[in-house]
């Protein structure tokens, strides 16, 4: 940038701005163009094939049939036109995020319409939304977890061994009292402790907060490897076989067609989906929210009114670790029952993720999670389809999603100004 | 300072207003000068002060290994059990536990160091246990470099997993693919296909982190699994990579006999010719630091991005980088485990080729204080551990896990000096200056 010196600052923004708009949208119509290669004139969409979408609860049933060729290119020119628009078009800023919006889904049909194309059982809607909530809960969990700690400025990105802690004390503490209400306890009990040491050491020895949770996921998994090998590996009766949570059927919500068996989960599962609009109630409307957001932003001045900002934290810190606790609670005996080493396979680092697309509010958070729990379930409802794609990719949709989605926020991201320091009073 | 550069150590004695110039030695320490007449004393009395780091670091260690121990108790069902009845006779319980943790530790140290059984045996039993610390240093050392690089540059890198198998695809490639090149040239090639692997995806992330602004915490972590997924999933399954007289085995075509790292003490010690190529790298980062104009943009991007871009350093090209240079020395860490004297399957490619190190790395760089030296000393204890580990658990039934159990917690507890000295009730120097005028 030579010419900085004699261009005004204001002129060098809008210049910017412009060129990451016409970055964005090019990208977005190239990926567009992509998918109509792929998705709409490739061999598995040839003319006559259908694509069918099933709404029932059994498959086969209340089936939606539509011609794929024709909707893959369709999708894929809606695509190609959101992605133009983003480039070229004087849009304002809220009509952009809408277009990106249904670029986003556009995409994301298209994919599915090729994906299922010419298969007699079709995709199952219901089946889909079920897998999606079900792979969102750990995600929720461990991105309202890490939210909290940083809107109280303390970055939380230990939430993957705040799930293996709580995942492996439930499962041992279930199993060995035969009581899972012990095991939720234990569990996010163990979350909590966690999460103590993460803030002992970040506000009282000034330790780097991202190199410290880094450091006690390494702890984590190493003392839940080590006391899975001593315990679990040799007595799997005794130390591993958890009794699971009971469904709680709502009545009434339950018989819904397509989202009906969302309301017959169990209590994790409910908890994961009510806390996103409790946070946002307390973060935005009550004193407590008012005082944290303050020390996430400003230590010092809240400090100046009086506002305990270590103590505060501390607090916060410890209802976070309660929250992944509870996500990894889900883990064993919220979900699949046994403990296995690593299980948590980086979801916490992906709810960190989903945190920072949401841009550090529950909504977006939560918003973001939804998304990657689709990626994540992608894997469970495509590989029956029999596409082309080698499964290995399917597993590793989500990771990459979340590289694609993180690296297109960008610096659009701006986390809480004093999320990652210190506090020291006096 | 264990883990500082010799030729850092002796100066704050003798040239006291040079202290401000080093930013690792003030970090920690009150500003006012030292103003005492003898050295001597003063030398003697710091080392029992809270801001010596040799003796923090040790502090660190016995703590951690002290945690080790009691963890090592509590996951012992037997001695858990004469817990109960620990008030009519105690005895049984403090046999039991210092039978687990004095049996663990003695064979940690006989798998590291030296088994005094063998004062008098082959020199492969003599030298077996120290030689196979070495071998284990040896990624630790890159892996070490790789992190204190990145982490120089204001960077976090934890993409360890990620680089390290990218560098052992193309390694491993070249190892069996390329068996035409002439002698030694296939190895020099696999070494650089190894480098070549890592830089990859150490420019993707930096280009990501400075042009996109993508958090390289983030991006690393899935890189780990996206490549963990890419090799033991899809690679490993292609007719191009796996080993058709190994069904169902999880495994490439071994390397070829000229693409092996050779033995560095003879056939019969266990440490390749890798430790070498690691000590020349920890010399050239050192070098690099020290006198080259990218490592004095990396050092000074990562002390103060705002500093440098107002005194003309682009900013994003020195983290594209230092990313760079780190993923290339994480490719390293895949030379040496698919083609040195380490490799349990025959110098071929598994999905765990990675085995942890890239995570290791983290602590190893963290305990080396970000120093190129001390990343060397932080890897030599590390290599010893993990050596020592897999006897202990031969023996003794003790997970290898507990290793980096007590890994994390040197690290946190030597980054947390102030605690180390409030256990153990050290003074810190000001008050040993103050009770020395009084």
């Amino acid at each position: 940038m030579t010419t900085a010196t004699v261009t005004p600052h204001a002129e060098i923004a809008q210049t910017a701005k412009d060129r990451t708009k016409l970055t964005s949208g090019l990208a977005q119509a190239a990926v567009g163009i992509f998918a109509i290669w792929a998705f709409g004139l490739g061999p598995r969409t040839g003319s006559g094939v259908r694509t069918l979408f099933g709404f029932g609860q059994n498959p086969g049933t209340y089936q939606l049939s539509l011609p794929a060729q024709g909707f893959a290119l369709g999708l894929s020119a809606l695509a190609i036109g959101c992605g133009l628009v983003t480039a070229f078009a004087p849009v304002t800023k809220k009509a952009r995020r809408w277009i990106a919006g249904v670029y986003f889904v556009a995409m994301v049909l298209a994919f599915l319409v090729w994906a299922a194309a010419g298969q007699s059982s079709g995709l199952p809607v219901p089946n889909i939304v079920l897998q999606t909530a079900l792979a969102t809960v750990p995600l929720v969990l461990g991105s309202m977890s890490a939210l909290l700690a940083e809107r109280s400025g303390v970055v939380n990105i230990a939430v993957e061994g705040q799930f293996l802690a709580g995942a492996f004390t439930a499962a041992l503490t279930a199993s060995m009292t035969g009581n899972v209400w012990v095991g939720l306890v234990a569990g996010m009990a163990a979350g909590a402790a966690m999460s103590m040491l993460l803030a002992f050491f970040a506000n009282r020895y000034l330790i780097e907060q991202v190199v410290l949770g880094v450091v006690v996921n390494v702890l984590a998994s190493g003392l839940t490897g080590f006391f899975y090998d001593r315990l679990m590996a040799t007595n799997q009766a005794e130390y591993n076989n958890p009794p699971l949570f009971q469904t709680w059927r709502i009545p009434g919500l339950a018989s819904i067609p397509v989202i009906g068996q969302l309301f017959d989960q169990n209590i994790v599962f409910y908890a994961a989906f009510l806390i996103v609009p409790l946070l946002w109630y307390m973060l935005y409307q009550t004193r407590w929210g008012l005082r944290t957001r303050a020390v996430g932003e400003h230590p010092l001045a809240a400090d100046t009114v009086g506002i305990k900002v270590l103590g505060l934290r501390y607090r916060n810190l410890f209802y976070s670790g309660l929250l992944s606790g509870l996500g990894g609670v889900w883990f064993t005996i919220g979900n699949t029952g046994q403990f296995g080493k690593d299980m948590s396979v980086g979801k916490g680092y992906i709810a960190i993720a989903a945190l920072i697309v949401g841009r550090w509010s529950p909504i977006g958070a939560f918003a973001a999670s939804l998304m990657f729990g689709f990626a994540i379930s992608l894997q469970y409802f495509l590989s029956p389809l029999g596409t082309p794609i080698p499964s290995a990719f399917l597993q590793m949709a989500p990771y990459a999603i979340t590289i694609f989605v993180v690296a297109a926020i960008g610096k659009k991201a701006r986390p809480p100004a004093a999320s990652n320091k210190a506090f020291k009073k006096g | 300072m264990t883990t500082q550069d010799p030729k850092d150590a002796p100066k704050p004695d003798a040239l006291p207003e040079n202290t401000d110039a080093l930013p690792e030695n003030t970090a920690a320490e009150p500003d006012n000068p030292d103003t005492e007449p003898s050295n001597w004393g003063r030398l003697v009395r710091n080392v029992f002060t809270a801001q010596s780091t040799p003796l923090v670091t040790v502090l660190a260690i016995l703590l951690a290994l002290l945690v080790g121990a009691i963890l090592i108790i509590v996951s012992d069902p037997v001695a858990m059990g004469q817990l109960g009845y620990f008030f009519s006779r105690p005895t049984d319980f403090f046999d039991t536990a210092w039978h687990d943790v004095a049996n663990g530790y003695a064979d940690l140290f006989k798998g590291s160091v030296f088994n005094p059984a063998f004062v008098h045996g082959t020199p492969s039993q003599f030298f077996g246990p120290i030689t196979s610390t070495l071998e284990d240093a040896t990624p630790l050392i890159f892996g070490g470099l790789a992190v204190t690089v990145a982490f120089r540059g204001g960077m976090f890198n934890i993409g360890g997993q990620a680089m390290t198998i990218s560098g052992a695809i193309l390694t491993t490639y070249v190892a069996f693919a390329w068996t035409g090149l002439p002698g030694a040239l296939q190895l020099i090639v696999a070494v650089l296909g190894g480098i070549v692997g890592g830089v990859v995806l150490g420019a993707l992330v930096g280009w990501l982190k400075a042009r996109r602004g993508a958090h390289e915490v983030v991006v690393t972590i899935m890189l780990n699994y996206i490549m963990f997924f890419f090799l033991s999933n899809y690679l490993l399954t292609t007719t191009a990579f796996h080993d058709p007289t190994k069904a169902g085995q999880s495994l490439s075509k071994p390397a070829g006999p000229n693409a092996i790292l050779p033995h560095l003490f003879g056939p019969s010690l266990n440490t390749d010719f890798g430790l070498v190529l690691a000590l020349v790298a920890t010399a050239l980062v050192a070098w690099f630091f020290r006198r080259s104009k990218l490592g004095f943009e990396i050092r000074a991007v990562g002390l103060n991005p705002a500093a440098a871009r107002t005194n003309g350093i682009s900013v994003g090209r020195v983290q594209i980088w230092a990313m760079v240079i780190s993923g290339g020395l994480m490719g390293l860490i895949g030379v040496t485990q698919v083609l040195g004297l380490n490799n349990p399957n025959n110098n071929s490619l598994s999905p765990n080729i990675d085995a942890g190190l890239g995570f290791n790395a983290i602590t190893v760089a963290l305990l080396g204080r970000t120093k190129p030296w001390g990343v060397v000393w932080a890897a030599l204890l590390y290599g010893a551990f993990q050596a020592g580990a897999s006897v202990m658990q031969a023996n003794d039934g003790i997970s290898t896990d507990i290793i980096s159990v007590i890994e994390a917690l040197i690290v946190i507890f030597v980054s947390a000096p102030q605690l180390v000295k409030e256990i153990f009730r050290l003074r810190s120097r000001d008050a040993a200056i103050a009770g020395a005028a009084a």
